[in-house]
């Protein structure tokens, strides 16, 4: 299978195998008229089977929030087909509709129109809270 | 302060603040029989707790102010599916004050998000219930007259109970408490709380299952109750029970002034018979509750 070098923009690298859709809907890619490549379940040293996303267009969303939904996850920058960094992501003090609280006994399960928001708490180990409820993500 | 809506958004110089208002008003109820005139008190009480509802509304009686409320979902119309913000949004014009109970864990601070009056947590869910925990530390201070440097047994169920929960985080601000932790394998304190507080801040604890065992060291006695329904198989219930039932006979190895705590209602895990023991305080612990409270409304309406 052959996938074209993208010239000016990013892929996202190190996707946990399955998650990729996830993240093309979450930076919502599907309403972008650039060139996207998804590919998934490509063998990996490191994973086993990882996911990869290219998108030949710039992005301007804040991709710290990956971290989130898919630890692990490597953000490439690309310019003129070279890769001109890579992307540290770091974790988001607080995050705001991107993860859901799966508490049942949680507020946000009756009142659906709350913003899902967790916090990061955590000394040893960064754990995100639901500010409701304290709910681990 | 603005809210009350979990123990730890008081620092350890504003709870001070409140036991010390608490003994004021113990000392000269006089000087604040008239304090809240004109002012309303409203109880929100979206699922029925009877006794908290009437601390909170004894309280502000007791300030000279007014009570309004509800004390059940089913009289209010979020029955009709009204939403928790448009419910304070609208209680907020009627009233000055307002202590709300949830079934539902997050509803008061959605609740303090919205309004433009206080908002008192009186209990959301499993998870927090700060009144109480001030409660707890006004009797624990008026008993001891400290809050530090004590050795605080819990007994029962550590794995549930939330007023465990939120008292080991408020005590842990105080310097030299050591926690005892007895209760059944089943029904031990989560890891999280052991990592996220004991652990975190180099607190000494210690896990027993025996409540004879560490009797002679205890400074505090908190006794919760061991419910049949946190159990698998009523085999294990009937095993454990009777072994967290505080009676005179366990008494005798304790110190002579071990201070028994509950958070109350008790069922069957501290026998009638140690009620005349003068280290029994948790009626004396009920009533502190009431004068906790009134410091707490004052605070919050600037009084």
């Amino acid at each position: 299978m052959h996938i074209d070098e993208i010239q000016n923009g990013i892929v996202l690298d190190h996707i946990t195998a399955g998650k990729a859709m996830e993240i093309y809907h979450f930076l919502e890619l599907d309403g972008r008229d650039c060139p996207v490549a998804i590919l998934q379940n490509v063998g990996s040293r490191k994973m086993g089977r990882k996911d990869i996303i290219k998108i030949d267009a710039p992005i301007d969303t804040d991709l710290n929030v990956l971290a989130v939904l898919c630890p692990g996850i490597t953000v490439n920058v690309i310019r003129d087909g070279v890769r001109v960094e890579k992307k540290a992501l770091t974790l988001p003090p607080e995050v705001k509709d991107v993860i859901k609280c799966k508490n049942p006994r949680c507020i946000t399960t009756t009142e659906q129109e709350l913003p899902h928001i967790f916090r990061l708490t955590g000394a040893k180990t960064p754990v995100y809270r639901c500010i409701y409820c304290e709910t681990k993500a | 302060m603005r809210n009350l809506i979990d123990i730890l958004d008081l620092d350890v110089r504003e709870i001070d603040a409140l036991i010390k208002r608490a003994n004021d008003i113990i000392e000269r109820p006089d000087a604040y029989r008239e304090i809240c005139r004109y002012k309303k008190l409203a109880t929100l009480f979206f699922e029925p707790s009877t006794r908290t509802r009437l601390s909170f509304e004894a309280a502000m009686l007791e300030l000279g102010g007014q009570v309004l409320g509800f004390s059940e979902a089913a009289s209010y119309s979020s029955a009709k599916g009204e939403s928790v913000s448009d419910t304070v949004r609208v209680v907020s014009c009627y009233a000055d004050v307002i202590a709300m109970r949830h079934p539902k864990e997050g509803a008061p601070l959605v609740a303090s998000m919205a309004a433009s009056v206080p908002i008192i947590n009186a209990g959301d869910g499993g998870h927090n219930h700060p009144t109480q925990t001030l409660t707890d530390l006004l009797t624990i201070s008026r008993e001891k007259g400290r809050l530090d440097h004590l050795t605080v047994g819990l007994c029962g169920d550590l794995k549930f109970g939330r007023t465990v929960h939120s008292l080991i985080s408020a005590l842990s601000r105080y310097e030299g408490v050591r926690f005892v932790l007895i209760s059944p394998e089943e029904l031990r304190l989560p890891d999280y709380i052991k990592q996220d507080i004991l652990e975190e801040k180099g607190l000494k604890y210690l896990e027993t299952e025996s409540l004879e065992q560490v009797m002679p060291e205890l400074d505090i006695l908190y006794m919760t109750r061991v419910q049949r329904e946190r159990f698998f198989n009523e085999e294990d219930y009937l095993r454990l029970r009777d072994s967290y039932i505080l009676t005179p006979d366990k008494l005798t190895t304790a110190k002579s002034d071990l201070s028994v705590m509950h958070p109350l209602p008790r069922v069957n895990e501290i026998s009638t018979a140690v009620d005349a023991d003068p280290r029994a305080c948790y009626f004396r612990q009920a009533l502190n509750g009431k004068y906790i409270r009134m410091a707490l409304i004052l605070a919050l309406l600037g009084l």
